[in-house]
């Protein structure tokens, strides 16, 4: 009679979940060893590499067209005077660029400006972005149309929103302009500062919250029951559980926007041309290098700000172990 | 420590299912109690409202005589453990273990006397400070016990602790679990779906089905005297064996001969509505080589031939499979029972599964002759799987009087 299956069949069941497990300890130890002493590659390895290699070949074709080249030429138009006005002036002047640009004091206002937009807007951005995502993950009723609204100011175009926020504060016309008593507030400078961030975070905590809530898929559920019944209050188990274990992710979303926040553009630039002093490094590299025509300063600043993108990247990634997206280094966790 | 009631709880969630109805549960200070049945039978949402990580719907739970509906898991006193452990990945064994303890505000030195204490008992103590990462499935359930043992708390909830263990260790767990509980001897609610584990741990066994306590009772009470159809198929490896039985002259129509009933049976039979047809079940066990018992044995049994299809031998006892003619019997207990173990239930005929001596000689493909226990037998009613032989909660096979 089949019901004699019952206990057998459910051994079974348990048996490879228990083979499943140990399976993936035994991967583990595996990867590790894969690191150390280099054995000669068998033939199926090798042709295996070459595959890999000829896959990755015209991606890594387009990387180099795309991006190593502009940006050996920028360090390279950044080595010359060269100014479109003066072509005549052109010359290979070594690092003096360099020495006119970090000695300037136009440069380091507007990379104070980027700085505070940065660390501003980016902390800004994780307190509600959690909050957001915790909300979108909890959501039980219209769990879509709550995801699609918080969404949305993501969806728009940064110059678009730009300019509806400029329209918003201008004297006259502008629903916000008198919020705060009289007054013209694009056209001071704290005020003028404040609006390019409160419409920076506007724009971003959607995808803040995005990053952050993929990191909260990643507590299992039965991590906060153990935690409450360990007598975790809801603060606790929020502190001492999920903000740990979803650590990386959080890291990974705060890389991501730290390096977006830098390269500040496109609000300062509709809001407020980079009038009274808000401009922004990519502001006064684009004045030169464009406006300007100034080729050799323009470039010497470019190269300024990937250098210091770099330092932020360089920062996270071996500072505070934030693991690079897609590679599969659990450890860390 | 704490005695435990539930009284009349239910659960029913917003989509309308009802996953527990009406359960009405008394588990008393430092007992054992282990919640058994198949999937979805609610047990687990039982013992979720017992930790208070599910609200109760409606009926009252008691803690040691308080009543904790209302209560956060954290004001209830309850350790937790789960089938996948819930280690915080953050965190070394000691922090583990250390957390809840932490979490009640001990200071420093109580908690390490606490975590090494428990460690000790847990033999954890050389992996205290590793990561969970690094441990194996053995060594992060005992760290699981350990968070749940260290702070001495009313009860202990269980919720498939085993489940994830590969079979060896799982035994082995199991003696572990069990001494464990009596050295403490704290209440503990254990949720399984393996009738072995809930067979060999607890104290009482409660099984459930669709939401409703089915029968609660010591194992060997349940193994002997199911109170219906259910708990029959249920408890027991391999499963008692149900044959299709008609009531005819006093006697029953069997695959397996003509089988006699006794006065209380009959006069149970008697009854205008009572039913035609039943179901009878026997043990595997029950089953004995005719040619290997005494006398005396024979008479209080019954004999037939059958041919042999399988013989498995245990070593110890054979596991011999026979074919018998005759309809299968059906009923939407047994019909439960097999979806959960994932057999179909279909085929021709009737299989036989018994228990033999390890002496006797049977080989496949012969026909055997077979002697079965008639005062082990149960009938049961196909209609609603009551067990008609039980008298006052006694089986009493079917000859009783």
């Amino acid at each position: 009679m089949s019901v004699n299956a019952t206990p057998a069949g459910a051994d079974v069941a348990a048996d490879e979940t228990a083979t499943g497990t140990a399976g993936r300890h035994a991967a583990v130890p595996a990867q590790r060893s894969g690191r150390a002493p280099k054995t000669p590659l068998s033939e199926n390895k090798r042709a295996e590499r070459k595959l890999g290699w000829l896959l990755c070949a015209p991606a890594a074709l387009v990387m180099l067209l795309v991006t190593a080249y502009p940006i050996l030429y920028s360090i390279w138009l950044s080595l010359q005077r060269f100014d479109l006005r003066f072509p005549a002036e052109r010359e290979f002047i070594g690092l003096e660029n360099y020495v006119t640009v970090l000695t300037n004091e136009f440069w380091w206002t507007a990379f104070g400006v980027t700085m505070l937009i940065t660390v501003v807007t980016v902390a800004v951005e994780l307190v509600l972005g959690m909050g957001l995502a915790l909300i979108m993950h909890r959501t039980l009723v219209g769990r879509g149309i709550v995801r699609t609204a918080a969404l949305i100011p993501y969806g728009i175009v940064t110059v678009v929103a730009a300019f509806s926020w400029r329209y918003a504060w201008t004297p006259g016309t502008g629903y916000l302009a008198n919020v705060f008593g009289e007054g013209a507030p694009l056209t001071e400078r704290a005020s003028s500062l404040a609006i390019v961030m409160l419409a920076e975070i506007w724009k971003t905590t959607p995808f803040m919250a995005l990053l952050l809530m993929a990191g909260l898929a990643l507590v299992p559920e039965d991590l906060l029951k153990a935690a409450s019944t360990d007598g975790a209050t809801a603060w606790q188990r929020f502190t001492k559980v999920m903000l740990p274990v979803m650590k990386p992710a959080i890291l990974v979303a705060l890389l991501f926007r730290t390096l977006d926040a830098f390269r500040v553009f496109d609000n300062i630039y509709v809001l407020t041309a980079g009038a009274n002093e808000t401009s922004s490094v990519s502001m006064i590299a684009y004045n030169n290098l464009i406006r300007g025509l100034n080729l050799g300063i323009g470039s010497t600043m470019s190269v300024l700000i990937f250098l210091t993108v770099a330092i932020i990247a360089f920062v996270f990634v071996k500072l505070f172990g934030t693991a690079a997206p897609g590679s599969d280094d659990g450890e860390r966790r | 420590m704490a005695d435990i009631v539930l009284d009349k709880v239910s659960k029913k969630f917003p989509d309308g299912t009802v996953a527990v109805a009406e359960v009405d549960l008394e588990i008393a200070d430092g007992e054992f109690v282990i919640l058994v049945g198949p999937s979805g039978c609610g047990k687990s949402t039982t013992l979720n409202m017992i930790a208070g990580l599910e609200d109760i719907s409606s009926g009252e739970l008691r803690i040691a005589g308080e009543k904790v509906n209302d209560k956060a898991p954290r004001e209830r006193d309850i350790a937790m453990v789960f089938q996948s452990y819930a280690l915080y990945p953050n965190m070394t064994v000691r922090e583990n273990m250390a957390f809840p303890l932490r979490l009640a505000k001990l200071d420093k030195e109580t908690i390490n006397q606490k975590v090494d204490e428990a460690a000790k008992v847990l033999e954890l103590t050389a992996l205290l400070d590793r990561k969970p990462a690094n441990l194996s499935g053995g060594q992060r359930q005992r760290v699981a016990m350990g968070r749940a043992i260290v702070r001495q708390p009313k009860a202990f909830l269980m919720d498939e602790p085993l489940s994830n263990l590969d079979a060896k260790l799982r035994v082995q767990m199991r003696t572990v679990v069990s001494r464990l509980q009596k050295q403490l001897g704290t209440t503990t609610v254990y949720v399984t779906h393996d009738q072995t584990e809930a067979m060999t741990l607890g104290d009482r066994v409660v099984i459930m089905r669709g939401g409703a306590i089915q029968q609660v009772g010591p194992p060997q009470e349940l193994y002997d005297h199911p109170r219906n159809l259910f708990v029959a198929g249920f408890i027991g490896s391999p499963s008692m064996n149900f044959l299709h039985a008609a009531v005819e002259d006093g006697k029953l129509k069997t695959a397996l001969g003509d089988v006699p009933i006794g006065e209380r049976v009959r006069r149970e039979l008697e009854g205008a509505d009572a039913p035609r047809e039943l179901i009878l079940g026997i043990r595997p066990e029950h089953f004995e080589d005719a040619e290997l018992i005494d006398d005396e044995t024979r008479r209080r049994g019954m004999e037939f031939d059958a041919p042999v299809e399988i013989v498995e031998s245990m070593g110890s006892d054979k596991y011999v499979y026979f074919t018998v003619e005759g309809e299968r019997a059906s009923a939407a207990e047994l019909e439960e029972l097999a979806a959960d173990a994932g057999a179909d239930f279909s085929g021709g005929g009737s299989n036989l599964v018994t228990r033999l001596s390890a002496e006797s000689p049977v080989a496949e493909g012969q026909n055997r002759r077979v002697w079965f226990n008639l005062e082990k037998i149960h009938l049961f009613d196909p209609t609603n799987g009551r067990n008609l032989t039980l008298h006052e909660g006694r089986a009493a096979g079917a000859l009783g009087d």
